[in-house]
């Protein structure tokens, strides 16, 4: 695997530190005019998603880490993993519960998600920015309220729910934001 | 921003004056990295350095009996490049003979008064480093404990410090310093940090009462170092001697040799006035002034667009 200097330090650059793949977020040049150089280094644990900071001397090395996002197909769930394709290759992956984790609640079959590889097993699953889901139960709305005004808790095809206006009715096809999980707009069929 | 300052000189009768970039000596000082570039003229080949500061010519001039002189010129240092850094950038400098550091101290705080209109500075504050040090900290810079120090490390979430500095001195106050003092430093107000570690020398002189401080220097706003001043180290053998120290370190960290100022220390020899100088960046002065985050957004072209 490549290694990278502190001068390499980019967002979004994969590295394993303390031997996990980490991600690069920010990395801060830091040289008092007549001392030392340092890299002061926001990084991203991509297991455990918690962010650090980290000083280096400027100049010091880290290994690259093999970690790839990759488009695949959300395929099933078998009660106990759930099943990832990548379209062009066919190539079938498997992540448990610890691994997909919230991302579940936005995973409808054959949508697309994007799955992190780290040494070509998952390491975390991303649902789209946007994705289309039904609404299996809400309480009905009543006739004349527009958008505004408070809303009402509706329990998506998922499993996931979701704050909508109250004319948003029950089996209708809704748009949400995985990012914020709001509630987006109605869409047509 | 540029007039206003050499208004200031002038009218203090200070000479403005201008000395080579390219140099057949290098800087010494081992955490700085110089550019070298190569003058021909068959037969001759031979190398010529950027300056990194143009500290060593302003003292030749000073040792001449310039009087006292200020520059605003290039220096180039190689491999510094971030939000507070560009490897090519613009400096102020200027020399004060019969100036001790508290009235340069005086004349940092006229100057600044001067180009900080818009956004008045409150009061200038003045405070050694061992005071600073020990406030933000709790250690005592001049008397090094790697016990304490690798204690404080770890009760602020700096592990990496302990494997990263050793039992080097100079790393760990250097490592502190920069991420748990200086962000502090000059909120809304100038601040000079004077007194230094003899370990950060430079070319500092030793404190008259106190052999464990050295006569430096440094300016900080909202935590960034803007600049640095010394009363002048003028005992050529003294000089020689951090010289080749610092060639020495170089050699242990496999670093480009250096080329030793031999017309420096000639300069020196022949005597140099007591003076005290001083050299800030321009480029982060400007991002202040006009309150910029990044020293690119007052660079027509950083180096990556150079």
């Amino acid at each position: 695997m490549a290694i990278f200097s502190t001068n390499e330090f980019k967002a979004g650059l994969k590295i394993m530190l303390d031997n996990d793949p980490c991600a690069i977020i920010e990395n801060e040049f830091v040289k008092p005019g007549k001392g030392q150089a340092f890299n002061r280094v926001k990084i991203r644990n991509l297991k455990t998603g918690r962010v650090i900071e980290r000083t280096f001397k400027s100049g010091d090395t880290l290994e690259g880490a093999d970690v790839v996002d990759v488009e695949m197909q959300y395929l099933y769930n078998d009660g106990e993993y759930r099943h990832f394709m990548v379209q062009d290759t066919f190539e079938q992956y498997q992540a448990d519960s610890k691994i997909v984790g919230d991302a579940s609640l936005w995973l409808k079959d054959q949508d697309f998600c994007t799955v992190t590889l780290w040494n070509d097993v998952p390491l975390a699953v991303t649902p789209a920015n946007f994705v289309e889901l039904s609404i299996v139960e809400t309480d009905p709305g009543v006739r004349g309220d527009t958008s505004g005004g408070g809303g009402k808790p509706a329990k998506l095809d998922t499993g996931a729910v979701v704050r909508v206006p109250l004319f948003v009715q029950q089996g209708e096809l809704i748009k949400v934001d995985t990012r914020t999980g709001e509630y987006i707009s109605r869409v047509k069929e | 921003m540029l007039q206003a300052i050499r208004t200031f000189f002038f009218e203090r009768d200070v000479l403005e004056v201008e000395t080579p970039l390219l140099s057949q000596a290098s800087g010494t000082d081992p955490q700085l990295d110089f550019f070298s570039t190569v003058y021909r003229l068959p037969p001759i080949k031979q190398p010529l350095f950027l300056q990194t500061s143009p500290e060593f010519a302003m003292k030749r001039l000073l040792a001449s009996g310039s009087g006292a002189i200020f520059q605003i010129c290039k220096a180039f240092r190689n491999g510094e490049v971030g939000r507070f850094h560009n490897p090519e950038f613009t400096m102020l400098e200027w020399y004060r003979p019969g100036f001790d550091l508290a009235d340069l101290m005086d004349e940092i705080t006229a100057l600044f008064a001067l180009l900080f209109t818009e956004h008045a500075l409150q009061a200038t504050q003045r405070v050694s480093y061992q005071a600073v040090f020990k406030h933000y900290t709790g250690l005592d810079p001049l008397v090094f404990s790697y016990v304490d120090y690798c204690a404080y490390a770890l009760a602020n979430a700096l592990p990496e410090a302990i494997s990263l500095c050793g039992n080097d001195q100079a790393l760990w106050l250097d490592f502190i310093f920069s991420h748990q003092v200086q962000p502090h430093l000059g909120r809304q107000a100038l601040c000079l940090v004077y007194n230094f570690p003899a370990c950060q020398s430079s070319l500092a002189r030793t404190h008259s009462k106190d052999s464990r401080v050295v006569e430096r220097v440094e300016l900080f706003l909202e935590g960034v170092e803007l600049g640095n001043g010394y009363y002048e180290l003028t005992d050529v053998t003294e000089q020689e001697w951090r010289f080749n120290k610092e060639a020495h370190q170089r050699q242990q960290r496999s670093l480009p040799a250096s080329v030793k100022d031999e017309r420096l220390l000639a300069a020196l020899s022949a005597g140099l006035p007591d003076c005290s100088g001083v050299a800030i960046g321009i480029d982060r002065l400007l991002m202040l002034v006009s309150g910029r985050s990044s020293i690119r957004d007052v660079l027509a072209f950083p180096v990556d667009r150079a």
